[in-house]
């Protein structure tokens, strides 16, 4: 058969009707936020602390999942709606409100274009005041930490680690050089500011003359360690 | 007239063709459908229906499942392109591991309602197969138990009324302990209604149910035991977690059935001992169908329509009948040198002297002389004979100056001084990022099939896969003893394995070393068997041991012999030709260790990682599952 004009018509004006009414228009409102404590932003480790954003009112009941970035913060794109947002248990190195009944509290989101909600959460610790400098290939930490759970929840620190990697992302299982990390144990620790670590920094290939660096903490019986903000380090 | 006579005839025929009631003509018994009556009049036919439940019995690592199902945990090393993200992942899914096979469990208790109703069979013969259906159903909870947890107990086949209302099909989770307790009395009750037959192999016996009541109880117990110390790793309502108190009873449990299989009531199981050299000896365990040893298998039969792949997966490279379908699975040196060796000492391979010097070996297999004779019993060592020939592992040559001289592939010669053009790296690897060959310098010898024609793809191996045997039951009564205190008796029964194993000077567990002696001599006994996750996931020290801390090589060579030794990337051990005319040492080898270029990622083993994620459409069907913790 001769291809004519009036089938390439017939054809512009299929594929022109074709995808219209069955499909429902991508999810545009954004909730974005992070995670704070009194305003000041909990990092944490990248892709290992996740969260659940729940619709309620339908008949199946499963969770829109995600997990925070390194510097505590999210984004979904979701519809307009009302969503319950929560942490799953033992996840995050924080406390999150429990409910009597042992069930985890939610935050309700009414949902109406796009919003930004912190989600205000009760950190163990917190790294602060880290100051990262190099002298040749040596990367050397200062911090202080404080201990902002004080109460019958308070728990013990583990281990402080210093992380450096090539990437932005740092943490144990992103980072340069092999077996443990440089680390002050828990119980070796007597005062809580001016703590030091340092870090010889092993050849990049390919050569790169900056690393990333930042602290973890590890909270007895916590997974998840809280971090110091990561910082760019020019080494010499 | 001859006209009439013909169409006469064909209207007769087909009036009296149409002479039938409409019943008779419609209602044609469907020829392709037995129904459960006829089924279960006839013990044959009962029979062809227990073969497949046999055949849908669900293992972690079998020789059916993939190759790939023995290549984590750093165990080994997988040399295929599209496996490297075995080791390139940073952890493991929360997802990984779970199975929810319900229907399974369905067609189980429908075996054993229809059977138990069954009219035309003796009882003898109801017996045997109500006791196997039971058996096949305690097993599968087994698995679903190690993996998820507490899961619904369902016993019996459930109905939908059409009514609308499905609540009376929502069966919560039972508590963990329930399901282990179950598979426990479930044992109890059918050991009793099988014949005990020790030639019987794939099919449902005494010592089978005995061994499996054994290992669940072992389980039951390390899991109320260690699970104190991951407190995060339970549920309020128990489907996760088993009270510390209920251990010394499951422990006691483990240690009675292990026992009743070592005295021999159950029949008469031994351990393999049939050849001079103790290597080979451990080899053929897995081969010979007759062993003494095995306890329940799943069967093979070549050219009997039921093969695996194994051999032709993982056979070295130029010893392949299947050209370049050849060595997938490459155990790691982390496993290598955990095989202790003759004194009961451990030490890394000896690669170096005190000086940092290398030492230099006539042959390669000299490296591992003195070692645990099942080192070359589960693994291929470089040199090592497999059809009669030699494997050729070498990584290049070195030269007195210490300039290496390596090539991509065994085919691509390189200009060594001295020498001209020659082949400077062995058929059988090991090449950096070269699959189908070995990576880490070694093979499986496990499993693997001398038999002619074994790995080729067309034929296939028919190696069995054992899932009980009397080394594990063994094993099982000395980790029970020794959590009960009882130290002497537990060293009798490690020290069967262990003289099996040529390692004839007895070891005496004690409070302090039995944990970790325990924990070494399974993952060594009971390699690529299935075991390790499981084992590491009872004792609650997955997470110490695979903590996604990357490895030096100093990491590797540390605490060799300790429970919770890190083990997070595969490492392997490179041959060198050492090549210095007029040097004493010329022509002799050194060894290296060397982490495979593809290994990027370092295991990471979560909380959430203890028990599988049940899927959202399992909660969303029945809103009483309560999720995993810590996910």
């Amino acid at each position: 058969m001769k291809i004519k004009f009036h089938h390439i018509l017939i054809g512009l004006f299929l594929a022109a009707s074709g995808c219209k009414k069955d499909n429902y228009d991508a999810p545009t409102s954004r909730l974005s936020g992070r995670l704070v404590y009194k305003g000041e932003a909990i990092n944490v480790e990248y892709n290992a602390v996740p969260y659940q954003i729940y619709q309620p009112g339908f008949a199946t009941k499963s969770a829109i999942q995600g997990t925070f970035d390194p510097d505590g913060n999210y984004a979904q794109l979701l519809f307009d709606g009302t969503y319950k947002f929560t942490i799953p248990a033992n996840q995050g190195p924080f406390m999150w409100k429990e409910l009597p009944a042992g069930t985890r509290d939610s935050l309700t989101v009414n949902l109406k274009g796009s919003q930004t909600v912190d989600i205000e959460v009760t950190p163990y610790y917190l790294v602060q005041n880290a100051k990262f400098a190099a002298t040749g290939r040596k990367v050397t930490a200062t911090f202080d930490i404080q201990k902002i759970i004080t109460d019958a929840n308070a728990k013990n620190i583990d281990r402080v680690y210093l992380y450096v990697n090539k990437t932005q992302f740092v943490s144990g299982g992103y980072r340069i050089g092999d077996g443990d990390p440089p680390s002050i144990a828990g119980s070796a620790i007597t005062s809580m500011t001016n703590l030091s670590l340092s870090f010889d920094v092993p050849t990049i290939t390919p050569a790169q003359n900056y690393v990333f660096a930042r602290i973890g903490l590890k909270v007895a019986g916590v997974e998840d360690l809280v971090f110091s903000p990561v910082s760019k380090i020019t080494l010499q | 007239m001859k006209k009439t006579t013909i169409i006469s005839t064909f209207a007769l025929l087909l009036v009296t063709g149409a002479c039938k009631k409409d019943s008779a003509f419609l209602d044609v018994p469907p020829k392709q459908v037995v129904t459960s009556d006829v089924a279960f009049s006839d013990p044959n036919l009962v029979l062809s229906i227990l073969a497949d439940l046999y055949n849908r019995v669900y293992d972690f690592s079998g020789l059916d499942n993939g190759w790939a199902s023995f290549a984590d945990f750093s165990e080994s090393f997988p040399s295929e392109n599209g496996s490297y993200y075995i080791v390139q992942r940073t952890g493991w899914d929360f997802g990984s591991w779970n199975t929810w096979d319900y229907k399974y469990v369905r067609d189980l208790n429908l075996f054993i309602e229809r059977a138990t109703a069954a009219t035309k069979l003796t009882d003898a013969q109801k017996n045997q197969f109500i006791a196997e259906g039971r058996f096949l159903r305690a097993q599968y909870y087994f698995e679903l138990v190690k993996r998820m947890g507490g899961v619904p107990l369902i016993t019996k086949s459930l109905n939908y009324d059409f009514s609308g209302n499905v609540e009376a099909l929502q069966i919560p989770r039972a508590k963990e302990s329930e399901v282990y307790d179950f598979i426990i009395s479930e044992a109890e009750a059918i050991k009793g209604l099988l014949p005990v037959n020790v030639s019987e192999k794939s099919r449902a016996t005494p010592a089978a149910v005995l061994a499996m009541e054994s290992r669940a109880a072992l389980y039951a117990a390390s899991i109320a035991k260690y699970g104190a110390t991951t407190p995060q790793v339970s549920l309020p309502g128990g489907e996760v977690g088993i009270p510390a108190s209920s251990a010394t009873g499951y422990y006691t449990k483990a240690l009675a059935a292990a026992k009743e299989i070592i005295s021999g009531t159950a029949g008469n199981y031994s351990l393999y001992k049939q050849l001079p050299d103790l290597s080979d000896n451990f080899a053929n365990l897995f081969l010979d169908k007759s062993s003494s040893e095995s306890i329940w298998v799943e069967d093979f039969k070549a050219n009997g329509g039921k093969t695996h792949g194994f051999t032709t997966n993982d056979q070295p490279f130029s010893i392949s009948d299947e050209g370049l379908d050849a060595g997938r699975l490459n155990p790691s040196l982390n496993l290598v040198e955990a095989f202790e060796k003759l004194d009961n000492s451990y030490a890394p391979m000896a690669t170096k002297d005190g000086a940092g010097n290398p030492i230099y070996y006539t042959d390669q297999l000299d490296m591992f002389a003195g070692r645990d004779a099942r080192l070359a019993g589960t693994v291929l060592l470089p040199n090592g004979l497999f059809k009669g020939k030699r494997t050729e592992v070498y990584a290049g040559y070195q030269l007195g100056n210490g300039t290496v001289i390596s090539s991509s592939d065994a085919t691509i010669t390189q200009d060594v001084p001295g020498l001209g053009k020659v082949q400077v790296v062995g058929k059988d690897g090991p090449v950096n990022g070269a699959e189908f060959r070995t990576q880490t310098g070694f093979y499986i010898r496990k499993y693997l099939d001398p038999t002619v024609g074994s790995g080729r793809r067309g034929r296939g191996s028919d190696v069995n896969f054992i899932r009980y045997r009397y080394a594990e039951v063994l094993l099982n009564a000395a980790e029970a003893d020794a959590e009960l205190g009882n130290y002497a008796e537990a060293s009798t029964y490690i020290n069967q394995v262990r003289l099996r194993a040529g390692l004839t000077t007895p070891l005496v567990l004690t409070a302090a070393n039995y944990f970790d002696r325990i924990v070494h001599e399974r993952r060594v006994e009971l390699a690529f068997e299935g075991h390790t996750l499981f084992d590491m996931k009872r004792w609650r020290i997955a997470d110490a041991v695979w903590d996604g801390n990357s490895m030096s090589v100093a990491d590797l060579v540390a605490n060799i012999g300790k429970a919770t030794k890190r083990s997070t990337q595969p490492f392997g051990l490179w041959p060198y030709k050492y090549y210095n005319p007029g040097d004493a040492n010329n022509g002799k080898w050194i060894f290296k260790e060397i982490k495979p270029s593809p290994v990027t990622g370092s295991n990471r083993f979560l909380l959430g990682n203890y028990y599988s994620r049940i899927g959202d459409d399992v909660i969303a069907a029945n809103p009483k599952i309560v999720k995993q913790p810590n996910q």
